[in-house]
């Protein structure tokens, strides 16, 4: 479990987080959410150590990361993988060679075993037989499966997605979504994933967070979001009409079916 | 402002310098690294090296013979003279300044690249050290095969003078080689190979460190390449100054 306290992040005299305290739980995808500018990348980026907080804490169980030296804190990254909005696979390796980078770094083991462990990860995202093609030759959600399939290489307990669905079509979007989901119930680890993506939030939001302009406003699951009349949420969830007259409608099927 | 802003600088190089000396994650990457970065830096820039040397051995002694002209120092002082200015100050001065344009840009334009592209994020949160596996093999193999870029320099150069005085007639074959052989200096051998040591560190970590902070899209990153140049040739040419007087 990850949890934060009163976490606030300034940048000069922009306050971007302001007193985040929350839990990110094990073994559920852990979404996320705000419009464009409320704090989420810089969320994340916390998270993950990338940025230190200008007050408060982050916990990984119960061991306070910033308290941590610099080698600690890459201990504890040992036990992190994240798959980035732009993917940030390396362009001069092959997807194999991106695969195998953490374990040529990290571990002892010979390079058949480190085959053998790319294999499993690319059959774990789908992605069977193509070790050898560079990234710039595989599609955007390809692109995504390899970046899942070098974050989980080190069989990671915590799991962070940076808008996992950007500049993907819908059908894609829901597979990526599956399959962060399949892994992280299967693996039982702690998946934060930072979205916009209306999909996701219906479809594997079992623990929402929702920022706005750097407060966190709301948090519950997807079975809430439809239930909740916190008007910042509808906004933000339902901004169409068309969004609005579907959640009307599912409430009324669900009250007459109660 | 500019002051603060060169302290600032200054400090942030030196904290990056301090990281990059650390126990390597794995020393068999590190050593594959530097190995790819010493193929890249020297092997990469023998040809412009060998081009300019050539060229620059070639002017100085056709210009040293020129002023020679009809005075009453003797013909062969032109072989002597371009072996001096050629080891002191043109092999390895020139040549790393070049380098700073080809080898500077290139390494400042790589890291940034990858700092733009979340590559060096992705590495951190893998538990990389990135300034220690990103900088330092780069920093190495520069101290390691520019000096031996500059010895080739240095002996191409001395060629190139050889060959714009001898094989015109301004000199004899054996007056050149007199000059080549009188009054020579150890010293002079050390001096460059001290500089070029110097140098090779001074553009390569001024490169990484442009590369390593860049913010912002393409626009940034070509500040940056163009900074590491600028600076790069800059401090080759302060401590060229710093040397001459340290060890002459």
């Amino acid at each position: 479990m990850i949890r934060t306290q009163d976490i606030t992040k300034s940048f000069g005299e922009n306050e971007v987080l302001k007193g985040i305290t929350t839990e990110f739980y094990d073994g559920k995808p852990n979404l996320i959410i705000g419009s464009s500018g409320a704090g989420k990348t810089v969320l994340l980026k916390l998270l993950v150590g990338l940025f230190t907080p200008t007050t408060g804490k982050v916990f990984y169980d119960d061991v306070d990361l910033f308290s941590l030296d610099d080698d600690a804190i890459r201990e504890v990254r040992m036990k992190v993988g994240m798959l980035f909005q732009g993917n940030a696979l390396f362009d001069s390796m092959t997807v194999g060679e991106n695969i195998r980078f953490p374990m040529d770094m990290f571990t002892k083991k010979t390079l058949k075993e480190k085959t053998k462990r790319v294999d499993e990860c690319l059959e774990m995202v789908n992605m069977e037989g193509i070790n050898d093609r560079f990234p710039s030759e595989v599609s955007g959600g390809m692109q995504k499966r390899v970046g899942i399939a070098r974050a989980m290489v080190l069989e990671p307990k915590y799991l962070f997605c940076d808008e996992p669905n950007s500049g993907l079509d819908p059908k894609t979007s829901i597979l990526i979504d599956e399959l962060i989901c399949d892994l992280t119930n299967r693996n039982n680890i702690t998946t934060v994933i930072n979205t916009h993506d209306m999909n996701s939030v219906m479809g594997i939001g079992d623990n929402i967070v929702l920022l706005k302009d750097g407060h966190l406003v709301w948090q519950g699951d997807k079975t809430q979001v439809l239930e909740s009349e916190k008007e910042v949420l509808q906004d933000f969830i339902f901004a169409s009409p068309f969004l609005r007259r579907l959640r009307e409608d599912a409430l009324k099927q669900r009250h007459a079916h109660d | 402002m500019v002051i603060d802003n060169m302290l600032y600088n200054l400090g942030r190089y030196v904290t990056l310098m301090r990281s990059t000396v650390a126990r390597p994650e794995k020393f068999s990457m590190y050593y594959k690294e530097t190995i790819r970065q010493m193929d890249a830096i020297g092997v990469g820039s023998v040809f412009i090296v060998l081009l300019i040397s050539v060229f620059i051995g070639m002017v100085t002694a056709v210009q040293f013979a020129d002023q020679l002209g009809d005075s009453f120092v003797p013909s062969y002082y032109i072989g002597y003279i371009v072996r001096d200015i050629t080891i002191i100050e043109m092999a390895p001065t020139i040549t790393c300044l070049v380098l700073a344009g080809k080898v500077g840009s290139n390494i400042a334009a790589e890291i940034g690249g990858m700092r733009q592209k979340e590559h060096i994020d992705a590495m951190e949160i893998m538990g990389v050290n990135t300034a220690a596996y990103l900088i330092m093999p780069k920093v190495l193999a520069a101290v390691v095969v520019i000096p031996m870029l500059v010895a080739i320099s240095a002996f191409v150069s001395i060629i190139g003078g050889y060959i714009s005085t001898v094989l015109p007639g301004t000199i004899s074959h054996t007056e050149y080689v007199l000059g080549l052989r009188s009054f020579f200096v150890p010293r002079y051998v050390f001096m460059m190979f001290v500089k070029a040591a110097v140098f090779a560190f001074l553009l390569t970590s001024v490169s990484c460190y442009m590369g390593y902070y860049v913010k912002g899209g393409s626009i940034e990153l070509g500040e940056a390449s163009t900074n590491a140049v600028v600076v790069s040739d800059v401090l080759i040419l302060v401590f060229d100054f710093l040397i001459a007087l340290l060890l002459t």
